[in-house]
């Protein structure tokens, strides 16, 4: 068993590497795992339930020592003076200010306009990028045509597009949602299109002989096909667009309107106050953590037919 | 051929087509093309050919931004790969430590921006470290899937031969780490560019995102499209040297697949 198990295994493993990039975009290939991976399922090993349970009991056990650990530690080294306490803040004064950030209004009416303009910026980017990546992917002679100009313009960071983009619309959320909204366009557009190249051409050819039209086929066919890495794309698109969000208040500060970034842009520039930012930073990961969870609860409740095993948690 | 040939005339096309734009409205935020390459001659490459065209200009402000994007990603990468690579062969390190990191890479790294500004002081050293803090993940939690992925079948082989540690690491766990390593690589590469422009921007005495700072001060709309269009074009270029590199390292591993499939 040991011998066919294992190489059945090698051979599985040597499939094309699902990260392996697009030589010509240099994009990540994000493909979500399909039914019968190589991977693991989560609680249907080869365990009974209670095993699995028990290691599922370790491995919380261990991540939270881990994180005791790391507290721990940056506490003993902000007392005993390795770090310097007025620049890197004690790490239960960075949890005690991350705390009591959630009975601040300002903070809460910050955290409120991040969102705003993450959802906002987001559903654009999705009701743009996900129409143009069905004529790029299904219509060859426009892919070619426009390779050049995605190659150009995909490199240019949104935040690089600030200066420009405060002069041109003005600070506030309309510039913040229009950066956003065109950092997070490019993930979905690019998994879109791996997504229809990824479609079982049988299927295609199947619904044709059977003489469904094109927008048919796209519709019964393309569309749940590639549903699975259009939603991996509004995942990477989600954590593009708080970054840029944020970047946009760092940089721009309060001018720019309400969010997180304007409240870090605020805490450092009236008196070093590194353990308001610390904190509100510590609120912004668990912000998108959440985000990202929402998006793929989302998914699998639309996409109930695809199961994805390897979906982190 | 023919296909690179329609790509390019589409983008010709497409230059054409905001020139005559441009020339017709006089927009002041969209400067016709010809002016911004204009501007980006007269700024950076029209110095004298000892110094490789670049004038004073692109020497203090293009060298700068891209030694504190090299010198964070090198930080990065000598970081991310050991620890990647340890925290990949050990269940055990990784379990206790997996939601640390997962946090980790969950925070957005230009929040921090201003704490490495008052924790290092205004420079070059704050910037390089604030790059190699966000380029750091990507290496990182790549490194450790591609650790992951080493065959089990090679790894028993491996301690049944009794290989030493040295040349497991080098023979056997790294050439499994590279392709993981490189898509971490790439994801970091871009986002080094990100960070250094933010850093620039909030505040820097030098470098591309200073220049385009005090251009959008100046109400200096084509100087501020030069530094749009010259960082896209870096982007573009250090994404392909990337992709070359890999493309170089990455040679047995294609062949590799070529074989068995």
């Amino acid at each position: 068993m040991t011998a066919n198990g294992g190489n059945r295994q090698g051979r599985l493993r040597d499939r094309p590497d699902p990260y392996q990039a697009d030589n010509v975009t240099g994009q990540t290939r994000t493909r979500p795992a399909a039914r019968g991976d190589a991977r693991p399922m989560r609680g249907h090993g080869p365990h009974p339930p209670s095993l699995a349970w028990k290691a599922l009991a370790t491995r919380w056990q261990r991540g939270l020592v881990g994180l005791a650990a790391f507290l721990l530690l940056a506490q003993l080294l902000g007392r005993s003076g390795v770090l310097s306490r007025p620049v890197l803040p004690l790490a239960s004064t960075v949890l005690v200010r991350a705390a009591g950030l959630v009975g601040n209004p300002r903070f809460l009416i910050d955290l409120a306009a991040t969102f705003e303009a993450w959802s906002a910026g987001l559903a654009i980017a999705v009701a743009l990028a996900v129409p143009c990546g069905l004529v790029l992917g299904n219509v060859p002679g426009v892919r070619t045509a426009t390779r050049a100009l995605v190659d150009f313009l995909r490199p240019i960071p949104a935040v690089v597009l600030i200066p420009l983009a405060a002069l041109l619309l003005g600070p506030g959320l309309r510039m913040n949602v229009t950066l956003i909204a065109y950092a997070a366009a490019w993930p979905v557009l690019l998994n879109t299109i791996y997504g229809l190249d990824d479609v079982d051409p049988l299927a295609k050819d199947t619904l044709r002989a059977f003489g469904f039209g094109r927008i048919a086929v796209i519709r019964r066919v393309c569309l749940p096909s590639a549903a699975p890495f259009i939603v991996t794309g509004i995942r990477l698109a989600s954590s593009v667009a708080l970054v840029v969000s944020i970047g946009v208040g760092v940089v721009t500060g309060r001018i720019d309107g309400n969010g997180i970034g304007a409240f870090i842009a605020d805490a450092s520039t009236s008196a070093p106050n590194t353990d308001v930012v610390l904190a509100a930073a510590l609120w912004a990961g668990v912000l998108g953590l959440a985000l990202n969870a929402l998006i793929a609860w989302a998914g699998r409740r639309a996409l109930p037919w695809h199961h994805d095993p390897g979906e982190p948690g | 051929m023919n296909r690179i040939a329609v790509r390019w005339l589409v983008l010709a096309a497409g230059c054409a087509a905001w020139q005559a734009w441009a020339a017709w409205h006089h927009s002041p935020f969209f400067p016709p093309p010809s002016a911004i390459v204009a501007r980006m001659y007269d700024l950076w490459f029209s110095g004298p050919a000892t110094h490789l065209l670049l004038t004073p200009g692109a020497t203090s402000n293009i060298l700068p931004s891209l030694g504190r994007v090299c010198g964070g990603l090198a930080i990065a990468i000598a970081v991310g790969v050991p620890l990647g690579i340890a925290l990949g062969r050990s269940a055990a390190a990784s379990a206790y430590l997996e939601p640390l990191l997962h946090f980790g890479r969950s925070l957005p790294a230009v929040a921090f921006v201003t704490v490495f500004t008052i924790a290092f002081s205004l420079g070059t050293q704050s910037e390089i470290a604030f790059i190699a803090f966000g380029t750091t993940w990507p290496i990182l939690l790549n490194t450790i899937d591609g650790a992951r992925s080493v065959d089990p079948l090679q790894a028993e082989t491996a301690r049944a031969f009794r290989l030493p540690l040295g040349s497991r690491i080098t023979k056997l766990i790294v050439p499994a780490t590279l392709p993981k390593l490189f898509a971490g690589l790439r994801i970091s590469v871009s986002l080094a560019l990100v960070l250094m422009v933010v850093s620039e921007l909030v505040g820097s005495s030098n470098g591309i995102g200073y220049q385009m700072n005090s251009a959008s001060g100046d109400y200096d709309l084509t100087g501020l499209w030069a530094g749009i269009v010259l960082l896209g074009m870096l982007g573009y270029a250090l994404n392909a040297a990337v992709l070359g590199i890999e493309h170089q390292v990455l040679a047995w591993h294609r062949g590799a697949h070529r074989l068995t499939s």
